[in-house]
């Protein structure tokens, strides 16, 4: 009731001031009282806090020593499973070891140790006036000395030594690091006229009497694991054919020719950034790339139906030859994957 | 107590190796000036340790990996347990790999301990960052840790990149294409950028060995190199404290860095590191031997790149494909550019640059250690929510095929909602922030004004029923009221007394504008005129309030007639103009 009058009468008093004698500002009330904790004054209590603390340790020990047996015990072995098991072991092992000791110091030093707040001044970041004026004398001492501000051609031949040293490291690994900074192989693949459409990865060339319609072929150029950089190759060359029946099929006039009885050939390489375009929807004949879902209708010479990529699918002109294996008639007529710069250059 | 006059050999021992160390060291003031250094207490301060606890997690297992990793690129055929791979060629990385998970014991979980490590790593920077941005904690002096902070961010995502990279299994492949495809793309010296990371064309034979390079000494090192200087700011700066009584910008209150923080944070290292290796125990984590080895035609559906990386797929899924155009027989990619560069270019600029463009705007040249809470900052909240909004839109929309086969939808009914999404999601966020945050302050007001309801009703003689109102005590209202309210920043008119048009005007004006986007909409805090004039027309308020903890010293927490409050840490529009 005490304590109550005494606000109460604090706010009549302050009702009745004139508002001008009033600060602008709170001021603060200063440090809030300090809590003890249960330990701090029942002796029991913190025993059984350092009885926590030490099982935990004791917990940690235990640990290591099981993460031990387990490395002895249990090999990773040759399935999955076994694997999954020898690190299920070890990995709970190692977590208690570890676990123990974090808990085991985080409760020592909320339960036990000396929790009283203290405070501490700051300073300003800034340096003394006269620390300041002695760091601009001191530079200026040094610039004296070195006289670097009379010596106009000493300080050009300086600064030219130390602009240009970097060049004897830079360069060479400009050079370098490129390759042969050939660019142009962006423009070709191995593919060329006559070259048999193979399955990938086996390699075996495809004859079109086993195309069936509807069905998708992952192709590769025959004889693609003699090249010199069959993964380089492989980058560019990979190709999805599918067979639609010819009634689907809508071909521009200039490229009539460069399907076969309703077998066509598409670069699989996304001209959005080059992911693989491996999802084919047999009812609607769209290609997805699952990686940006940019879709292409392969029945309308791959044209963009949906996504980020903006070109078709480049086209590889195909054909048959005497036994009836696919063949390419000649290489892409424009460079596969992603866009770049220069790329119509 | 402990100090007796025979030392034991325990005790000469720890004398004898300081005394030894100290003449050669002079490291007797450092203990004395830094062992008992006070720092602030809260929970979280431990989200910037989590980052440090789990990147010494990283290099501890990453030093492991690299004793049994090979990095390289040569092929060769597969001989070993996993029966699924047997024969297959690959290139010895992923071979690595693989002896790491089934021959190496112990390897698998070194393996799992460092990608769950690195996935912890960034999503504690994230979060780290998001309590120094949303309490102000960036403001003068430490806008420059900040800018270090930033860089560390950026290197987290590199050094996540380069190793997800390394093991070159099917799916880190794909994300090296699409990294190929997304630096063809620059204007002029896409090309050549390409060249320059592959060493020639992709995939090549140089890129493994490189990323490692890249992952194990040159991105590391830096990392190292700036959180020394992060830490060192942290120190030199003396740690950020919340607001709350007995706390000011000219002190700092929490406990001795020895014992309190040594146990404490050394302990939370071991918890930090404990918890990841229960998640590398018990949760699988990019199975290489399921994907098998890099090849440039196979890719699975629904892959997904560590989370850290998802807005960059994800913006890249939003961009609609006719922004692509030829100019003078030149290919301008902008459907790549602008969800791969200038998008995550924006936000990035926006972060680094935050803190200036604030003080810019306040005209505010004092140190800040009391940080803000983040409702009395609407303008900084509602900046960051929007900013935050926009990056998990395209986080999701970097999943957004599996939204599809999970929720049965549609994906391009998707796409289209995020296409719309990014641009209406961060403006919203920031409207209804920024309302929230002035609300909670109202609410701020109210409750220093009127006290807390306590749920009694009294009956007064003449009829009149009042619910009574217990005033807050002297800590409560201080946290509610220590806050500055900045005003927009007034500016000298365009023209002088002689009707002359002053230099400067234009700035000037624009600052204007821009102090008044962040602060004309304010909440300020009670002031104590304002309190006592609530208590001369609300006095019943509190009549019969018989509560023991009812105010003891409301005049000293008023300050009476003294005037309490230091001048210099007054703002007065017209003095920060200048």
């Amino acid at each position: 009731m005490t304590n109550h009058d005494t606000g109460h009468e604090a706010g009549n008093e302050l009702a009745t001031q004139a508002p001008g004698a009033l600060p602008d500002k709170f001021a603060d009330p200063g440090h809030p009282e300090h809590h003890d904790r249960l330990g701090d004054n029942d002796p029991k209590a913190n025993k059984k806090a350092e009885r926590q603390v030490v099982v935990l340790f004791a917990v940690s020990v235990l640990a290591t020593l099981g993460f031990l047996v387990a490395y002895f015990t249990l090999p990773p072995g040759e399935t999955p499973e076994s694997m999954l098991r020898s690190n299920l072991a070890l990995g709970l092992g190692l977590a208690l070891s570890l676990l123990g000791i974090g808990l085991a110091a985080v409760h020592w030093a909320k339960a036990l140790m000396n929790d009283h707040e203290k405070s501490e001044e700051r300073h300003v970041q800034r340096s003394s006036d006269e620390n300041r004026a002695g760091a601009v004398a001191a530079l200026k001492d040094g610039a004296e000395d070195s006289a670097i501000g009379r010596r106009g051609v000493l300080q050009g031949a300086m600064i030219s030594a130390l602009a240009l040293f970097p060049l004897a490291i830079v360069v060479p690994i400009v050079g370098n690091v490129g390759g042969d900074w050939n660019v142009s192989k962006f423009r070709h693949t191995m593919w060329k006229k006559g070259t048999k459409l193979a399955t990938d990865p086996t390699g075996r060339p495809i004859k079109a009497a086993d195309v069936t319609i509807g069905s998708v072929f992952h192709v590769i150029p025959e004889g693609l694991e003699e090249a010199e950089h069959p993964l380089d190759e492989k980058a560019k060359a990979v190709v999805l054919l599918v067979r639609l029946d010819p009634a689907d099929l809508n071909e521009a006039e200039d490229r009539k020719g460069w399907s076969y009885d309703g077998i066509v050939a598409y670069s699989k390489i996304c001209t959005h950034v080059g992911c693989p375009v491996a999802l084919y929807e047999q009812q609607t004949h769209h290609l997805l790339c699952p990686c940006h879902q940019s879709t292409f209708d392969v029945a309308n010479g791959a044209r963009v139906v949906f996504g980020p990529a903006k070109r078709p699918l480049p086209q590889l002109p195909i054909t048959i030859d005497d036994e009836g294996y696919l063949i390419a008639q000649s290489d892409f007529n424009e460079p596969v994957g992603p866009s770049y710069w220069e790329r119509l250059k | 107590m402990t100090t007796t006059a025979t030392p034991t050999p325990v005790e000469k021992l720890a004398a004898g190796t300081a005394d030894y160390l100290d003449q050669r060291t002079g490291i007797g003031t450092f203990v004395k000036t830094f062992a008992r250094k006070i720092f602030p207490d809260h929970w979280s301060f431990l989200l910037g340790e989590i980052a440090l606890f789990s990147f010494i997690t990283i290099l501890i297992s990453g030093v492991f990996l690299t004793l049994f990793f090979v990095p390289s690129m040569n092929e060769v055929h597969y001989d070993g347990p996993w029966e699924a791979m047997q024969g297959v060629q690959m290139s010895e990385a992923f071979a690595s790999t693989l002896r790491l998970s089934f021959e190496v014991r112990g390897g698998l979980l070194m393996r799992q301990i460092h990608h769950w490590a690195a996935l912890i790593f960034m999503a504690a920077i994230v979060t780290h960052m998001m309590r120094v941005f949303f309490t102000g904690a960036f403001r003068k002096p430490r806008e420059v840790n900040w800018v270090v902070g930033f860089l560390l961010m950026i290197l987290g995502l590199a050094a996540g990149f380069s190793g997800y990279s390394l093991p070159d299994d099917v799916l880190s492949g794909n994300g090296l294409r699409i990294t190929d495809g997304v630096v063809r793309s620059i204007p002029i010296i896409g090309s050549y950028t390409s060249y320059f990371l592959f060493g020639g064309e992709f995939p090549g034979t140089d890129l493994i060995p490189r990323l490692f390079t890249v992952h194990i000494l040159l991105v590391p090192g830096i990392i190292l190199a700036l959180i020394g200087l992060h830490l060192f700011f942290v120190v030199l700066h003396k740690h950020t404290q919340y607001p709350g009584s007995g706390r000011s910008d000219k002190n700092v209150v929490g406990y001795p860095l020895f014992p309190i923080y040594v146990a404490k944070a050394g302990g939370y290292f071991f918890t930090v590191f404990g918890v990841i290796v229960l998640m590398a125990a018990t949760m699988s984590i990019n199975p290489v031997w399921n994907y098998g080895p890099y090849d440039p035609s196979p890719v699975s559906a629904g892959a997904q790149p560590d989370w850290y990386m998802l807005f960059l797929e994800g913006s890249l899924r939003l961009m609609p494909g006719f922004t692509e155009f030829v100019v003078l027989g030149f290919t301008v990619s902008l459907n790549v550019l602008i969800p791969a560069m200038v998008v995550p270019g924006i936000l990035f600029t926006l972060l680094a640059a935050y803190p200036f463009i604030e003080a810019f705007a306040t005209g505010d040249k004092r140190e800040h250690h009391v940080l803000d809470r983040p409702r009395n900052r609407p303008f900084r909240t509602a900046f960051g929510v929007s900013l935050l909004t926009a990056f998990f839109i395209l986080v999701l929309a970097g999943s957004n095929d599996l939204i599809a086969t999970h929720f049965h939808l549609s994906i391009n009914d998707i796409t289209w909602v995020f296409r719309v999404l990014i641009f209406v999601g961060p403006w919203f966020a920031f409207w209804v922030t920024k309302r929230i945050c002035l609300g909670l302050q109202r609410k701020d007001r109210e409750l220093v004004l009127h006290g807390h309801e306590t749920g009694r009703i009294v009956r007064f003689a003449n009829g009149e029923y009042i619910e009574v109102h217990k005033p807050l005590d002297a800590h409560e209202r201080w946290l509610r009221v220590q806050h500055d309210a900045i005003r927009p920043l007034e500016i000298e008119p365009a023209e002088d007394s002689r009707g002359v048009r002053r230099k400067g005007y234009a700035l000037d004006r624009m600052r204007q504008r821009l102090s008044q986007t962040f602060y004309e909409d304010r909440i300020e805090p009670v002031t104590p005129a304002e309190l006592a004039a609530s208590h001369s027309h609300g006095e019943h308020d509190a009549v019969g309030a018989a509560d023991e903890h009812a105010p003891a010293a409301l005049a000293g927490a008023v300050g009476g007639r003294q005037h309490l409050v230091d001048p210099q840490d007054e703002t007065t529009p017209d003095g920060r103009n200048r």
